[in-house]
């Protein structure tokens, strides 16, 4: 399973999907809209991505970056595929239902980043109080009280 | 064989000259109060400081070691702090059964007490059904910790006075069959009866097998009958938190927490009565030279030095094993330990009826 | 976080219980909404953030050398480890090359973090079952490796060793000798755990056929460490993607493949063994030479993303640093190892009754901070 592989294998169903090599994992960049059918498609034979390890999210002022790093347990290879969602509207459709631990990596996402997950099936905040106001992990998240400007 | 006969009825003499047999009786059982509460505080002190010392030296430390000689008087300081805080009553709480749960737990510990025989000739109430009345009698606590438990409005605290009903329920059945076994070799419900007959040798070396089964099951149900680990379901700390008292604060907890070391002298005086002697010294058979030797010791020595070997093994399960399950407690009682008790009545009967006990 | 209806019991006469924040068995501040039948559980809900503290943010104003202490502060009891992961994230950026000598010394120490790590877990989870003697047992041994961690990092919990490049100080002259001393004190002290615990008739049951976890549950749960371990999925990150010189070392990933409760707390004992083995091998061929590369003032992270990750003792930390190229990160996210692991709770204890869920909690080894972070 080579990177040529899966970037004609991911090519063939998403032509939009651009592709990054230079670090160390094989990254795939699509669209927020992309990301559902996408990890349908990686979730399944015959690469069975069946492990995600990680989903976190990159605030880039101007959109968010939805990262989730995904490993196969059979082929012992791990990819990233990185989804642009928009800032003003952040959304995305959930993978809680295909990789099962997603639902509380979505919950905390949601919680710090304030990105909401379509279709999640307890989207409530997961770490703050369910009053507070505004999404910490946010650049410009601003806490008179707490936080010190270095 | 030394006897306290000799000052209980010096006493009474005494006494029946000078005041009416009324006023006799009237002072007599002031003196019994007075006497059973002092027994009552000195024993939850020591029990309590006991079981400290026998935990930590298990657990390779020192337990309390700076009040007094050996930590003695850290239980008296405590209690002193359980006196002086304030008795907390939650505002859901059922008020009335709220104050009321721990006295009736103290209670029955108390009365529990009266029939037993702490040495030669010194018993409070040498009744004809001692045996029955100390079991009918002690399975009435569960009363209390219902009542604790459904009184708290808390859902920890019913769980466990569930988990107490339960099980002490249940455990009352292993427990009362084993003890069965002992009235039927003896053909007597009193405690001077049963001690009497373990004079030329204790019952657990004269009635062979059955009777060392009967003794252990004795052991678990009366562990379990105490609410003590690995049987603490009642309370579980760390699954309910504290069980049935997790609302009780002060001196209302501090009288579960001597009921409970109460229960266990009495449920460990019981079995050192049954299956140890009681205050009867070692004896063998017709060894008369030993046997007298064995006589210069006390019979409160006697007594005291077998029930505080029950209290000890008590402890030391306490501190070895870990907690059962809910469903594997009800599992052990009435799977295992319940068919074995009855078979085990049943050996014991043709033992007794063919006289093969020595 | 509470509705009216969660906290008065349902209709359909189940009940309601708060398990936590403050709670003897979460071993911490976890709050876990339980709904329950009887004794039987239905559902579980853990409710987090009672010591957030955003270290993830935090990291973001602190420099390179300085935001690897912040990791210690999220899993305190393989705090050493989290470290080795920030450094090794540094040095990955940075392609520093680190001397020998400190990568024996780090690996070292992150085994007998290891087993400090373990050894709380395994007293901490014979107290969940009720059983208060193993937890002294467990600390009498926990004392000598803190000890060891003291006399060389100054520190006995928070160790702060690492640098990116090496380790801060040299070691000191009585280490490896007292390591020695340890290794041959521990070898017979996990037996005796053994005799106390594992062959005890009433923990086996309790434990045994507990808090299932299947394989493909394991997986898809995302778990790592003992728990993914004790389902049989192959997950050590020191042998699948081995970091410093565990690849020079020979030991085994233990695999157990029932799933349950027990599987996981034989994965931790037989860990601690392998651990035993680990140390043995390198303790006395730690190499002479540079405890320290020579880096920069100011370490630079080049414009990128890095993610590395290593076996704590409860399961793969990864580091996940987005770098601009300054001085400070521009996003640090930890794949903390408990917070998935949690996730898997629910799946675990429903059905089981409430002393199941303390059992499973106990193999889970959660650690409060590092599941909020």
């Amino acid at each position: 399973m080579t990177n040529e592989a899966i970037k004609e294998f991911v090519s063939n169903a998403l032509p939009s999907a651009t592709f990054d090599e230079s670090g160390e994992f094989f990254t795939i960049q699509i669209e927020a809209v992309q990301w559902r059918p996408l990890a349908r498609l990686l979730h399944s034979a015959p690469y069975n991505f069946d492990y995600l390890f990680c989903l976190t999210c990159v605030d880039w002022k101007t959109h968010f970056t939805n990262v989730y790093h995904l490993t196969s347990t059979d082929h012992r290879r791990a990819i990233v595929v990185k989804a642009k969602v928009d800032r003003n509207d952040p959304l995305i459709e959930t993978v809680s239902d295909i990789w099962k631990t997603a639902e509380f990596h979505e919950r905390e996402v949601f919680d710090l980043f304030g990105v909401r997950f379509k279709n999640h099936p307890d989207l409530r905040r997961l770490i703050l109080t369910d009053d507070f106001e505004g999404y910490p992990l946010r650049k410009d998240f601003e806490d008179a009280v707490n936080m010190i400007k270095l | 064989m030394y006897s306290l006969h000799a000052i209980t009825d010096s006493i009474q003499n005494w006494l029946s000259v000078r005041f009416s047999p009324l006023w006799v009786l009237i002072i007599e059982s002031l003196i019994v109060i007075v006497l059973a509460i002092a027994l009552f505080a000195v024993l939850g002190l020591v029990l309590v400081w006991l079981e400290r010392k026998v935990a930590a030296h298990m657990q390779i430390r020192l337990g309390p070691n700076r009040l007094g000689p050996a930590g003695i008087f850290q239980t008296s300081a405590d209690t002193l702090k359980l006196i002086l805080k304030e008795g907390l009553t939650p505002d859901g709480a059922d008020k009335l059964l709220f104050n009321f749960a721990p006295f009736i737990v103290m209670i029955v510990a108390m009365l529990a007490l009266a029939p037993i025989a702490f040495a030669n000739g010194f018993q409070i109430w040498d009744v004809n059904i001692g045996v029955l009345y100390v079991s009918a009698v002690s399975s009435l606590s569960v009363i209390g910790i219902l009542i604790a438990g459904w009184a708290s409005n808390n859902k920890y605290s019913l769980l466990g006075a569930m988990r107490s009903g339960a099980q002490i329920v249940s455990y009352e059945l292993s427990a009362g069959l084993s003890i069965l076994t002992i009235v039927v070799l003896t053909g007597s419900l009193q405690i001077s009866d049963i001690v009497h007959a373990q004079q030329n040798g204790w019952w657990l070396f004269k009635g062979h097998i059955p009777v060392i089964i009967a003794f252990v099951i004795f052991l678990i149900a009366a562990t379990a009958e105490t609410n003590r680990a690995p049987f603490d379901l009642a309370e579980a700390e760390s699954e309910l938190t504290a069980g049935f008292h997790t609302e009780y604060s002060g001196m209302k907890f501090a009288l579960f927490f001597l009921a409970e070391y109460i229960n266990i002298f009495i449920v460990c005086a019981i079995g050192a009565t049954l299956f140890l002697g009681g205050w009867m010294p070692f004896h063998i058979g017709d060894w008369t030279q030993f046997n007298h030797v064995m006589d210069y010791i006390p019979s409160s020595i006697w007594f005291f030095g077998k029930t505080f070997f029950l209290i000890f093994l008590i402890m030391w399960f306490r501190w070895t094993f870990p907690r059962l399950r809910v469903d594997q407690l009800l599992t052990l009682e009435w799977k295992y330990l319940l068919p074995i008790s009855l078979f085990n009545l049943l050996l014991v009967t043709v033992i007794a009826i063919m006289n093969w006990h020595f | 976080m509470y509705t009216e209806t969660q906290i008065i019991s349902n209709s359909n006469d189940e009940l309601v219980v708060n398990v936590g924040p403050q709670h003897p068995a979460t071993h911490g501040v976890l709050h876990l909404v339980i709904t329950l039948q009887g004794e039987t559980i239905k559902k579980v809900e853990p409710h987090l953030g009672y010591i957030h503290r955003s270290i993830e943010k935090m990291c973001e104003s602190l420099t390179y050398r300085q935001f690897i202490y912040a990791s210690s502060r999220m899993d305190y009891l393989s705090a050493h480890i989290n470290n080795h992961a920030c450094a090794l994230a540094v040095e990955k950026g940075m392609q520093i090359e680190v001397p020998q000598r400190a990568q024996y010394i780090r690996v070292i120490m992150d085994e007998l973090t290891r087993i400090a790590s373990h050894e709380l877990w395994w007293g901490a989870m014979a107290m969940d079952l009720g059983a208060f003697t193993p937890f002294f047992y467990a600390f009498r041994e926990r004392e000598k490796i803190t000890d060891i961690m003291e006399e060389t990092c100054g520190a006995r919990l928070t160790m702060n060793y690492m640098v990116p490049g090496g380790v801060m100080t040299d070691i000191h002259p009585d280490f490896q000798k007292k390591v020695k001393e340890f290794i041959e004190l521990f070898k017979s002290k996990i037996d005796e755990y053994d005799e106390l615990v594992t062959g005890n008739i009433i923990f086996q049951n309790r434990t045994k056929g507990v808090g299932y976890l299947s394989k493909a549950d394991a997986i898809s749960y995302g778990c790592t460490g003992a728990v993914a371990r004790g389902s049989g999925v192959s997950c050590d990150i020191r042998k699948l993607y081995p970091y410093d010189i565990y690849d020079k070392v020979v030991f085994d990933e233990i695999l157990e493949t029932e799933g349950d409760s027990f599987a996981r707390y034989m994965v931790r004992m037989r860990e601690m063994r392998e651990s035993v083995k680990i140390i043995e091998q390198l303790i006395d061929n730690i190499p002479e030479g540079e405890h320290q590369a020579k880096t920069k003032a100011v370490l630079k992270l080049p414009k990128g993303d890095f993610y590395t990750r290593v076996e704590t003792a409860r399961g793969e930390l990864g580091v996940y640093i987005v770098s601009e190229g300054a001085t400070t990160p521009y996003r640090i996210k930890f794949r903390s190892p408990g917070f998935s692991n949690l996730s898997a709770l629910d799946q675990m204890a429903r059905g089981g009754k409430i002393g199941d869920l303390m059992a499973t909690m106990g193999t889970l080894d959660l650690v409060i901070p590092d599941i909020d972070r």
